[in-house]
């Protein structure tokens, strides 16, 4: 027998703390990798409150001291109404009372007009959060120097006038609420058509479908439909509903003629369809969860299938479903390429009346803002983007609480 | 008389027509139902397919357009004819590639992390970081690119990079489908069982000789998968390249260089209100029939290689 030799006592021991020593770096490099995800998420989060807040220096066209003798949050509404009256040109004054007659506008409203179309406010430079608490006396220097006119004052992007206001074209005026309410019509639309739709659908395949060709090839199919670019969606909604199906889509097969089918209806179907899969593939995974013990004891006292189906699987699989289907609604919250195919209007400052009517959302805001070139519409990008990620919170935080309050084990 | 009351007996046993099974019209018309539900999928991949190879067609049959032109040439000038995919192909292939360059290491290390190293405890603080990061729409990342990334990349290279470039989309856009890749590769790490790595151990390996040399080659079919899924999503990203990698197609493999992908250019030429039937609407279409049939090619692969190459320990 061949006698085997081991390394001499020190070298071994220097081997294997080598290798260990490989080890611990290693480790390092993975924590490090893991670090760096959690790192970038931190940056996107800051560098958007960041931008959320911040000095901004401005002017005013028209001198306010000029406009009216008292100051103007000393005004009563019908001294506002006066002045917007002799100040405005006839046409632009009656467009304005047309949309809202000027006697039920309140004080603040009427205050805010005068603002933006007498005085007019123009921005001449925003700044960042994290500079205007770091270098505050360089901007004032700043500001000072390159803008005597201008005043500097700390502005909260994101306040109520901005949640609460329709789209303007000047960004210290422009609000998210046409905005909210065209991405709340177009997820009730979407969730509508893919709830009842994916869950009849996964029933199918877990509960009915025999193993044969045609089965596999729904689930194959609905695996990569999960994976096809959302922009493909939005040229299928294109093509389909804003094209073939205009006659529905623009509502003129009910009376309403004032629009083509670039609708709240178009985007809605098309953001059903593409979250389609991801309620499929969730609402299967609740349904397999329940144990076949169930189905078993129901059968056994003489349900049918469908009764089976019906009073015993679904609703144990309930929370996962409404999990799923939560999960869905803030995928379609966030989509944004679709929504431009299919035409989301770029400048709305009407509510949406109904499913037929023109619509922006959230995300189409956002990305309009971001392509601007002036800095204060990064700002109010940046205010929106606090409002859609506040909105996706809480529709996930919901799905979390649901599936922890209903979910059984087994 | 004793056999006749038993044949009576054995007939009633066998044959019971109470429990033959009935005819429920109620309950086929619901299975029906179902079936079509699901049937209707497939309905929509047709639908997909029919609809822009429709409109592709209609714009290949365009005098100015040959299908050997738009698959090699490096042109695409619309308003005098050029049609060259490979003027936008190319951008698409460089900012995936920076972003599978960043996301591969930086998602799989992660995973291994978190499968192997990370306690019960870290993890479940861990995870849910990966899944709001997944969760982060993608025009927000877009922003992040545009408005962080770039005057970052700006500082370092100076005049040589633009406001739009592909190296920031592409960064970017790695960040984006890291926890897609360590998601589900840490699923893969996961699903190898316990005994393999007590068995390196108690050979003496390394916690990294370990997770390198045992898991990683058990678990490979999954990771290969997650890769192919993250190429997929790369391809198909639209917000991020629309607001970052700039605008005008440009046969530029240089990331410091603006250029537009495939989805940047759909979605930049659809924004405004294109006159449909005209070509530049047409060869929309065509360009996202084939990103289509890019990312179906890469889902299936991605699905085969699970089947085929998954290691099976039960």
């Amino acid at each position: 027998m061949a006698k085997y030799t081991y390394p001499e006592e020190q070298d071994l021991q220097k081997f294997v703390a080598a290798r260990y020593r490989k080890a611990w770096v290693w480790q390092i490099i993975f924590l490090a990798s893991l670090l760096i995800a959690i790192i970038s998420l931190s940056a996107l989060l800051l560098n958007v409150i960041d931008g959320a807040f911040g000095y901004v220096a401005y002017d005013y066209k028209t001198d306010p001291a000029t406009v009216s003798a008292k100051p103007l949050d000393e005004l009563s509404q019908q001294e506002l109404i006066a002045l917007l009256q002799s100040k405005l040109s006839k046409g632009a004054y009656n467009k304005l009372n047309n949309e809202t007659p000027m006697e039920k506008r309140s004080q603040a409203d009427l205050l805010g007009l005068v603002y933006e179309r007498i005085i007019q406010i123009d921005t001449q430079q925003t700044y960042s959060l994290s500079n205007s608490l770091l270098h505050k006396a360089e901007i004032e220097a700043e500001v000072r120097e390159k803008y005597p006119e201008a005043r500097l004052e700390f502005r909260n992007w994101l306040s109520s006038h901005f949640l609460t206001s329709p789209m303007s074209s000047k960004a210290e005026f422009a609000g998210v609420r046409t905005a909210a309410l065209g991405s709340l019509w177009l997820v009730g639309i979407a969730i509508a058509l893919a709830l009842p739709v994916g869950v009849g659908a996964a029933i199918y395949l877990q509960e009915y479908s025999r193993k044969n060709f045609i089965n596999r090839l729904i689930q194959t199919n609905i695996n990569n439909l999960a994976g096809v670019p959302s922009i493909v969606y939005g040229m299928l909604g294109l093509a389909i509903f804003v094209r073939a199906w205009e006659a529905f889509t623009s509502g003129s097969i009910f009376g309403i003629t004032d629009s083509n089918g670039r609708t709240i209806m178009s985007a809605g179907l098309t953001m059903g369809i593409l979250v389609l899969p991801v309620v499929i593939i969730n609402a299967q995974e609740a349904i397999k969860a329940v144990p076949d013990s169930i189905r078993q004891a129901a059968f056994g006292v003489g349900a049918t299938k469908w009764q089976t189906v019906w009073s015993h699987v679904l609703p144990n699989a309930l929370p996962g479903i409404l999990t799923g289907s939560i999960l869905a609604m803030s995928r379609a919250v966030g989509e944004t390429a679709p929504l431009i195919i299919v035409g989301a209007s770029t400048f709305i400052s009407l509510d949406p009346n109904g499913p037929f009517s023109k619509f922006t959302a959230l995300p189409i805001q956002i990305y309009q803002w971001t392509a601007r070139a002036q800095p204060e519409f990064h700002n109010i990008a940046a205010a929106a983007i606090i409002a859609l990620l506040a909105l996706l919170l809480t529709l996930n935080t919901t799905a979390i609480l649901l599936r922890n309050r209903f979910q059984r084990r087994f | 008389m004793e056999a006749a009351t038993k044949q009576k007996v054995s007939s009633a046993l066998f044959r019971p027509s109470t429990l033959k099974k009935k005819l429920r019209v109620g309950e086929s018309a619901i299975e029906m139902t179902l079936f079509v539900l699901g049937i209707l999928t497939i309905f929509i991949t047709v639908s997909i397919v029919i609809v822009l190879g429709d409109q592709a067609l209609l714009f290949f049959n365009d005098p100015d357009v040959t299908l050997r032109e738009f698959l090699t040439s490096t042109k695409w000038t619309p308003s005098i004819g050029d049609f060259g995919i490979w003027a936008l192909v190319s951008a698409t292939l460089t900012t995936s590639l920076i972003a599978i360059l960043v996301a591969v290491p930086l998602g799989l290390s992660a995973a291994i992390y978190l499968s192997e190293y990370a306690s019960p405890r870290a993890r479940s603080l861990l995870k849910p970081v990966l899944e709001i990061l997944a969760g982060v729409p993608t025009v927000v990342y877009g922003y992040f690119a545009l408005l962080f990334v770039t005057p970052i990349l700006q500082s370092i290279f100076g005049d040589k990079i633009g406001v739009y470039n592909m190296l920031s989309a592409g960064l970017v856009m790695g960040i984006m489908i890291l926890p897609l890749i360590s998601s589900m590769s840490e699923d893969a790490l996961s699903a190898v069982p316990r005994v393999l790595r007590e068995g390196a151990y108690a050979m003496g390996a390394t916690p990294f000789e370990t997770s390198t040399q045992i898991v990683l080659p058990a678990a490979l079919s999954g990771i290969g998968a997650a890769v192919i899924v993250g190429i997929a999503r790369a391809v198909g990203e639209t917000m991020i390249v629309a607001i970052a990698a700039g605008s005008g197609p440009n046969f530029s493999f240089n990331p410091l260089a603006a250029a537009e992908t495939m989805t940047g250019h759909i979605a930049r030429i659809s924004g405004g209100d294109l006159p449909y039937g005209t070509i530049d609407y047409n060869s929309l279409f065509a360009i996202a029939l084939m990103l289509f049939l890019i990312t179906l090619v890469l889902n299936l692969v991605s699905q085969w290689i699970v089947t085929k190459f998954r290691e099976q320990y039960e």
